[in-house]
This record gives structure tokens, sequence and C-alpha cells, in this order.
């Protein structure tokens, strides 16, 4: 097992910055807005946040209108990235808090669910999402946290788990995004801690890595949706720690930089961040801490929280 | 990139991949600018069609189809409505060959239904086709329940087709998810055929004995097996286990005075002055709706309605314990007399669960508070001494007295019919022949008898399954040391519950306390040192501890703490307590004035897995003190000390010791002596 290599990531992270016309940038260029949290948020991690220039993604987002990319429509997926990518290099003060709110707030449905558009697509996804945002905006009393948080339980199952939406199959993801609204609502006792937490705690495969479900692959953005959810409900120590970062460290790509799905796969942003993420909250030397339910570095959350 | 090899591109593929997204790129701008122009034209829409053939993903290209719809629907015939959305769900298709987990296809092709279009026999062909390539596929599953929710498919076709996707592969765990989804309903409205939830259960084991006996290593069956015992042994009414004071408890306070009294204290209590007193109300789960029409309290000597506090980490309303102080000093109480005091609970409805069931039984306790002449004095001030927990300051208890006050176990057993024991032990005697060398047959094993002890009230009884069920969990540790941190806190529950489950067997752990200067005071206190606890539990039975000792164990939480409102000494030295958020449960310790957390891991982490279960305004339970912050420990950041300053802000410690933790240097000290004014003793020596 390697060491992580830092500057190699860092590298990668910033490499990707620039190649726009490769076939991923473009196959990806309507979630850009997503890719910019997962990039700069792991540079943040890595304590590497000020090799960018803060002005020019400010005034990239700034220019953007709620999609996931200039010219693209308004989904609640990027409004939250968005406003994340802001709250790391504290500029929140340029968001116009009254338009955002009043959009997330627009988009709550009667039952307390949340849709991620106009179009009417409904998935607890969207429902943390939501939450995450007018929280971090100091805004959450705007929503019906009552309604949302009633929703939510709605979709627990008979495994602790929650899915998409009413009896759909419980998935690590999804179960991310259940717990993390109800750990920012206070709303954990609505958790079957054990219950839930042995079918997180047997994500653990084999070779160390997790899996998203009963008898998949393990995958490397596990580290973060399963590990986050455990460590919100206090049962991570119910996995081999050491096994799940030696699979992380195996998932590198330790020439050219950035983190794959599984080991000699082809490496992305995406699970360069959850890689990176998932050894932050493993307590990997080095690594800034990150908060398992904003997913924002801990130091970010607390000055949002905790300065006056 | 999800299960693409990461190998370097040879020269020619690179050219073709850079060719590709040209391509791409061009059509991607072509659409843009289409739908900023609102250009909904055959041209337009094929150009989308390819896009979205090619990228699933570019959600905003599924949105401009859906305006493209509306609009040519405004400007065509009712005839070619049709053709219209068939257009669309062409589309999905093609789109869905090319990516199977495209939210976007999905949800468009849900919102062409919505319009009232397409068959059911159409829909269950394609999904048919496609759950078929991928039976684990959640999006297919998630159209699936879209479809037959919408098209009035019954419950028992489904649950039919759960079966036969499980009969030709058991190792499914959507098919199972689904089918226990679909089962509760069924069971729950009773529909035909489904009104004896026994035979149905019975079936159900069955069932998944099948999957589980044929791999057992494969997981598909595990999750629905332990659902089917919680089925079988769970009360879903909330239902009154415990409470302090327990029924037919005499209370004895001490008073002091002569005429006039003043100074009441529990008998043999640690604390020298008591106030209050705590009723202490413990429910099989929570609760909500505890209130004086709810909750009848009956005693000459209240004078007004009581206000029920339900003990949540989290200040939710719905709580498992529930508490009410009696204010004593506002009672004029006298000398040599006893009050009774009866509670009833639930003889008006209102007592909810969070599942909506409504309170079970009606039940009644019914103690006595009596106050006699104090013997001596006390001394003023007690915790000018510094409390030691040394084993030679402890001194063994023989037999209990009855002014011990070790209220023990109330009984609210609920009776629970024949069928639930027969179905368990039928279980046991499956699990036991056939699986003993793996660990699903070890673990379920332990679940069965662990089920089996909640059934049958008999204490020798439960007393044989509990040393097997400590020796599986033993097994299994060495069997799953991947999980082995699982295993070691169910087995820390289980003795705990082994321990606390009668008198006899509280008694070898519980001890006098012998104060150095005071020697006529002799109150018990609970020592559960040095037993390898990672965890604690069966609070319910250790209502009556005002004095504990859990020092030496693993414990990385307290959880449940919160509902030993007598507690007022504790010792939690050398443990594995990671976060000062850990000790959320202690705020609401009204009482507790002697603390030890000495060697703990308190600074050691930089995750704190306990930060979302402790009230805060991060997660919005509370507001921060900021006023009292700043009056206390101006010149602190908040930023760094604000999870200690939320814990000890609400406490009234005399005694507390917190040497080797990482987070204790002199800053800390410093601070945590302005947070405490209260404080006399500080890691053993005097402020």
């Amino acid at each position: 097992m390697g060491e992580l290599a830092t500057d190699k990531h860092v590298r990668y992270i910033l490499s990707v910055e620039k190649k726009k016309d490769s076939f991923e940038s473009v196959v990806m260029e309507h979630l850009r807005m997503n890719g910019a949290y997962w990039g700069l948020t792991a540079l943040d991690i890595m304590g590497k946040l000020d090799t960018v220039d803060v002005n020019e993604v400010v005034s990239w987002i700034m220019s953007w209108g709620f999609g996931g990319n200039v010219g693209h429509d308004p989904h609640i997926l990027y409004t939250l990235s968005a406003v994340q990518v802001l709250a790391l290099f504290n500029k929140l003060d340029v968001v116009d808090v009254d338009k955002v709110t009043t959009y997330i707030v627009s988009l709550q449905n009667e039952d307390g669910s949340f849709s991620g558009d106009i179009w009417g697509e409904v998935d607890t996804r969207f429902s943390y999402i939501a939450i995450c945002c007018v929280s971090i905006l100091h805004r959450l009393d705007r929503i019906n946290v009552e309604k949302a948080v009633k929703y939510i339980i709605s979709c627990k199952n008979m495994d602790g788990g929650f899915g998409c939406t009413p009896g759909g199959e419980s998935h690590a993801g999804q179960i991310f995004c259940c717990v993390g609204a109800l750990a920012i609502t206070g709303s954990l006792d609505l958790v079957d801690k054990d219950l839930l937490g042995w079918w997180l705690c047997e994500r653990q495969v084999k070779s160390g890595g997790l899996n998203g479900r009963p008898e998949k692959l393990p995958d490397v953005c596990y580290s973060w949706w399963v590990l986050s959810s455990l460590i919100m409900i206090d049962r991570v120590h119910w996995i081999s720690k050491e096994k799940l970062i030696k699979f992380i460290l195996d998932c590198q790509d330790t020439e050219k930089g950035g983190i794959s799905d599984r080991p000699d796969d082809a490496v992305d942003v995406f699970h360069t961040y959850f890689g990176v993420a998932g050894l932050s909250l493993l307590e990997y030397p080095g690594l800034k801490p990150i908060d398992p339910a904003y997913a924002l570095p801990v130091d970010v959350v607390d000055r949002i929280f905790f300065s006056k | 990139m999800h299960g693409r090899p990461r190998k370097p591109l040879k020269e020619e593929d690179e050219s073709v991949l850079s060719a590709k997204a040209e391509k791409l790129r061009l059509l991607q701008s072509q659409f843009l600018a289409n739908h900023q122009n609102r250009i909904y034209s055959k041209e337009a829409l094929d150009l989308s069609a390819k896009l979205l053939e090619n990228n699933p993903e570019c959600y905003t290209a599924w949105n401009y189809r859906k305006l493209a719809v509306q609009h040519n629907l405004s400007q065509s015939d009712s005839d070619s409505i049709p053709s219209l959305y068939d257009q669309e769900l062409k589309l999905v298709e093609n789109a869905l060959r090319k990516n199977f987990k495209s939210y976007g296809a999905w949800h468009h092709r849900k919102w062409v239904l919505s319009k009232g279009h397409s068959s059911i026999d159409h829909e269950m062909r394609l999904l048919n086709g496609f759950q078929k390539a991928d039976p684990r596929n959640f999006h297919a599953w998630n159209y699936r329940r879209f479809v037959t929710d919408l098209m009035k498919r019954s419950d028992e076709d489904e649950l039919k087709y759960t079966e036969e996707v499980i009969g030709e592969n058991f190792s499914n765990y959507s098919a199972w998810h689904n089918r226990s989804a679909i089962l509760s309903n069924l069971l729950k409205r009773k529909a035909e055929g489904f009104s004896h939830k026994e035979k149905v259960l019975q079936e159900e084991y069955e069932h998944v004995r099948n999957a589980i006996f044929t791999d057992p290593d494969d997981q598909s069956g595990w999750f629905y097996h332990l659902w089917l015992i919680d089925q079988t042994v769970k009360n879903d009414a909330p239902l009154l286990v415990s409470s302090w004071p327990s029924h037919g408890s005499t209370i004895t306070l001490n008073g002091n005075g002569n005429k006039c009294l003043h100074g009441l204290s529990l008998l043999n209590s640690t604390l020298s002055d008591t106030t209050t007193l705590p009723i202490i109300l413990y429910f099989n789960q929570a609760v909500e709706g505890i209130n004086s029409s709810t909750v009848a309290v009956k005693s000459e000597i209240l004078k007004e309605d009581l206000v029920w506090k339900p003990l949540s980490a989290n200040n939710s309303s719905t709580a498992q314990v529930w508490v009410v102080y009696l204010k004593l000093g506002d009672m004029e109480l006298q000398l040599s007399k006893t009050y009774s005091i009866e509670i009833t609970i639930g003889h008006s409805t209102g007592i909810v669960s969070s599942n909506g069931y409504h309170y079970g039984d009606p039940s009644r306790i019914a103690f006595e508070l009596c106050v006699q002449i104090a013997h001596t004095q006390p001394v003023e001030g007690q915790y000018r001494k510094l409390t030691s927990w040394k084993d030679s300051d402890f001194q063994k208890i023989n037999h209990f007295e009855e002014s011990n006050s070790v209220a023990s176990t109330d009984h609210h057993i609920p009776t629970t019919s024949n069928w639930c024991r027969e179905a368990i032990d039928e279980e046991i005697t499956n699990y036991q022949d056939l699986l003993l060398d793996c660990k699903i047959g070890k673990l379920t094993l332990a679940r069965l008898l662990t089920a089996l002890n909640l059934l049958s009230p008999q204490h020798d009884k439960r007393k044989n399954h509990t040393d097997e069920v400590l020796k599986l969990y033993t097994e299994l540790m060495k069997l799953d040391p991947t999980h082995s941190l699982y295993y070691k806190d169910e087995h820390s529950l289980v003795l705990l519950q082994q321990i606390t489950s009668s008198e006899e067997s509280l008694l070898p752990h519980c001890h006098y306390y012998k104060d150095a200067t005071e020697t006529n005071t002799g109150y018990v206190c609970l020592r559960l040192q040095n037993l390898s606890l990672s965890r604690i539990g069966s609070i319910k039975n250790l209502l009556w501890v005002q004095m504990l000792d859990l020092s030496h164990n693993e414990l990385r939480s307290i959880e449940g703490l919160e509902a030993m409102q007598l507690l007022s000494c504790l010792n939690l030295s050398h443990n594995k307590l990671g976060s000062f958020t850990a000790l959320g449960p202690l705020r609401s310790l009204k009482s507790l004035r002697v603390l030890n957390i000495s060697y703990n891991e308190l600074g050691s982490h930089s995750i704190d897995t306990r930060r979302y279960l402790c009230s805060s305004p991060l997660a919005h339970t509370e507001v921060f003190a900021w006023d009292r912050f700043e009056i206390l420990c101006s010149g602190y950041s908040a930023t760094k000390f604000w999870e200690a300053f939320l814990i000890f802000e609400s406490l009234n410690l005399t005694d507390l010791n917190i040497t080797g933790n990482a987070v204790a240097d002199e800053n800390f000290t410093s601070f945590i002596v302005k947070v405490l004014p209260t404080l006399k003793y500080l890691n053993d020596g005097e402020l």
C-alpha cells in the first residue's frame, strides 16, 4: 500500500479544468457546477485551495442561472454545488439569498418532498439538497421542515435504509441524502441506527472497499456515501478503517494522479473527490477533516454556524 | 467513469475519441441554441434526439423535449397526438439502451405516462425485458412501482412477480426488498389471504431459509430474515416498561429541622440537598403526547399540573423517556408523614408512537413518599471533599436492604401469543442444526435467542440463553474481524442485560461508597468497571442509580444515560470517548455534580461521530447562546470551543477530572474553569 499522492492529485484536478475539449468533459459539460464542487472541495481538503483563482470561479458562478452550466436549465442539483463552492471561498455574501431560497421553497411539494426542477421529478436526493442549501444560507425556517422530514421517513425500508421515493430500494447514496437531511434537521432519532448501521457496515467487502447495495461491486464513491452515513449515526467503528484506506489508496493513479472507482480503472474528478473525502473521514493524516452532513470541510461549516 | 479500464489510449483511439468529442460538442451547442430560441421544428427535434441518444444524461435536452411536445400539441390535431407521445417513448427506449441508469430518460417516460399515454401491457413488456437484462437496476424497479401504481396492478400480482424473480435466482436483494414492502402493505390492510400474520410469516421464514441455506454468504436474504424476526416479536403499541419510582416502592426523604422542614434529601443520597425529585417514565419506544391529560398524577401534595419533559438528545417532542420534577420545596411536606402518589398512564388517548400507534394497555404506578428526621446533619457543602474512585473506598454489599432502594425491573412485559414463541423456537432448531459454522448462522442464532429472551419472562431460562448468546458473539468477533466491533457492541448490550436482569445479578456490582470522613453515610455505587463494555444499555433497569462507575471499559458513547436522572457521581475514566458531543446525554442530568472523564480520547479525533447526535445549532435543535458565551468566555474562539461550551455550560459540576485527554491543555483548563463557575475541584486539585 502506498501513500496518498497528494501533489499528483492536485495536479490532476487542476489539469481536468484545462482539458475542456476531451470527450469526458464534453459528456459532462451539463454538470460542470458539480464538477467544480468536487474538484475544489478535494483541493481544499488537501490544503491546496489557494492554487485556484477565486475571482475567476466566483465570477463564473455569478454568470450562472441555477443550471449545471451556462445555457443549461435551472436545477436544484447545481444550486447546492454553487452555494457550496461559494462557502468554500467564504464568499457567501455574493449570493442573492432571497432569490436562491425562493427557488428552493418553490420546489417543495404538498407532501413535503422536493422536486428537482419545474418538471416535477421527485427524489429524496432533492430533499437533502434543498435542506442542506437553505441551511447553509441560514434560511431553514423558510421550508416546511416537519413535512420534509415526514416525507423522508416515509421512504424508510425494512433494512433501515432509504430509497428515492416511498417503496424504493435502499441505496447507500440515497441513505447519505436521507440521513444527512435528518442530521441537519436534528431528526436522527427517527433513524434505526443499529439496523441501518448493520446494513451499512455489511457494505464492506473482502477487498476492504465498500459497495452501495448488497451483492454489488465495491466502488470508491461509496467511501463517501456509506462512511458519512456511518459517521452521522456513530457506527463507523463497525467497519475496518485500515482495509478501506488500503482500498482507496489502491485506486490511485500514482503516475498521473486521480482516483478511480476500482483499482486499475480510469480516474475521474468525481472519484478523486470521493476518495480524498473518504480518507478525510477516515482521519488520514495531512487532510483537513470534512463534515459528514454538509459535505464541506469542518472549518467551513463551523465558520458558517459559529462565527458572529 | 465507472468500470472503464485505466490504460493509455492508442493514437488512433485518441483521434477517434477527439472526433467524437468534436461532434458531440457541436450537437450540444446547436441544441442549446435551439433551446434558447425555442425552435421546435422537425430538424431541431431530430437534433435533440440525436444528442440524447448519444448522451442521455444531458438533462436540459429532456426538458426541451417536453417543451417541444407541449408546443407541438397546441399546433396539431387530435389524431396526431398519440404519435407525438409515441415518438417520446421510442426516444426514451433508445436512450435507455445507451444508458440504463439515466435519471432524465426514466423521468421523461413517467412524464409521458402521466399524460395518460401508453398501456400497462406495453410498459410491462418493456420492463420485463429491461429487468431480465439487469434484475437489480433500481431505476427499473422504481419505474415498475410507478407503473403498477398508476395502472392499478394489484399488490397480489406484484408479490407473485417477486416470487417468480426470486425463484429464478434467489440472489436478488431488490426483489426481497420489494417483497417486504408489498407484504407490509398487505398485512397492514389485512387483505384477503393475509389476515393471519402468523401463517404469512411462517411461509416467509421457510422461503428465506431456502435462500440463506443455498448460499449462506449471499446477503440477499439476510436482512429479510431479520425483518421477519422483528415482525414476529415487536409490539407496535407503545408500552411502559419501567419507571422511577417503581410501582409499590417507598421513597424516603431525610428532613432537617424541628418545626420547619428544610434541607430535604433522598435517603442515602449522594446529594445533600434535594429540591426536586424526578419521576421517570420509560417506554418501549419513543412516544409523544405525554402531558397532564394522558398521564394523571394524583396526590394530596400536588397543587398544580405537572409539566412532562421528553428526554431526547435532540430536543425532539418525541422520546422514549419522559420526566417530571416534583418541586419538594414548594410542597410543605411534614416530618414523619407518608404521602401516596398514584400515576395512571394511557387512560385517555393521546400517547402515540412515531409510527402512529396508540398506547397499549393503560397502566398504573403507585408509590409512597415519606419524610423522616435525618440522623445526621448534612455537612455544609459536602462537595468540598474530593470524590475518590479507589477500590479501597468501596465496600462489598452482601445483601440489599430495603432502604437501598435498588429498584429492580418493573415487569411490564407484554403478553405475547404462543405462535410468536413457537415460530422463533422453530427457527432456532433450524439454524442450530445447519449453519453453526458460518457467520450468518451464528449471528442469526444469537438474534433468535435474544428474541426468545424477550418473549419468555422466566429469569432462569433467560440466563442460559444469555450465556449462549454471549458465546456466539465472542466467536463472531474472531470469525469476522472486519465487523468485530459490531459484535462487541452487541455483546456489551447482552452482558448488561444479564447483569441488570435481577437484584441477584446486580448485587456483585453494587458497593457501598465509604466516604473518607463520614463513616455513617453509605450510599450504593453501581460499579460496572473493567467489563470491556463498548456500549451501554439496559438503562431501564438502572433508573435508581446515583453513583456509577463505568471506568476502564471501551465506551465510545453514553447514549441512553440521560434517563438516569438521579445520577450525581459518574466515573467514565479510561474509556474511548472521542468528543465533547459524546457527553451530550449528561446535559439532561440535573443532579450531576462529580464527573471523571480522565483518560479518554477527547481532542484526539479530527472526525466527530457524535456531531449530529448531540443537540446543537448545526442540527438546528438549538440556538447558540452567544450572550452567555460572551459573558463567560469572552476572548475564546467559538469555532474552537463551541462543543465544550455546549456540554459544560448546562452542568453544575463541583468536581471534574479531565486529565489524560489530548484536549486538556492549559488554554482549555482556563476555559473550562470559566464555563463551570460551580467547580471546586479540577483534575484532583482544589481550585
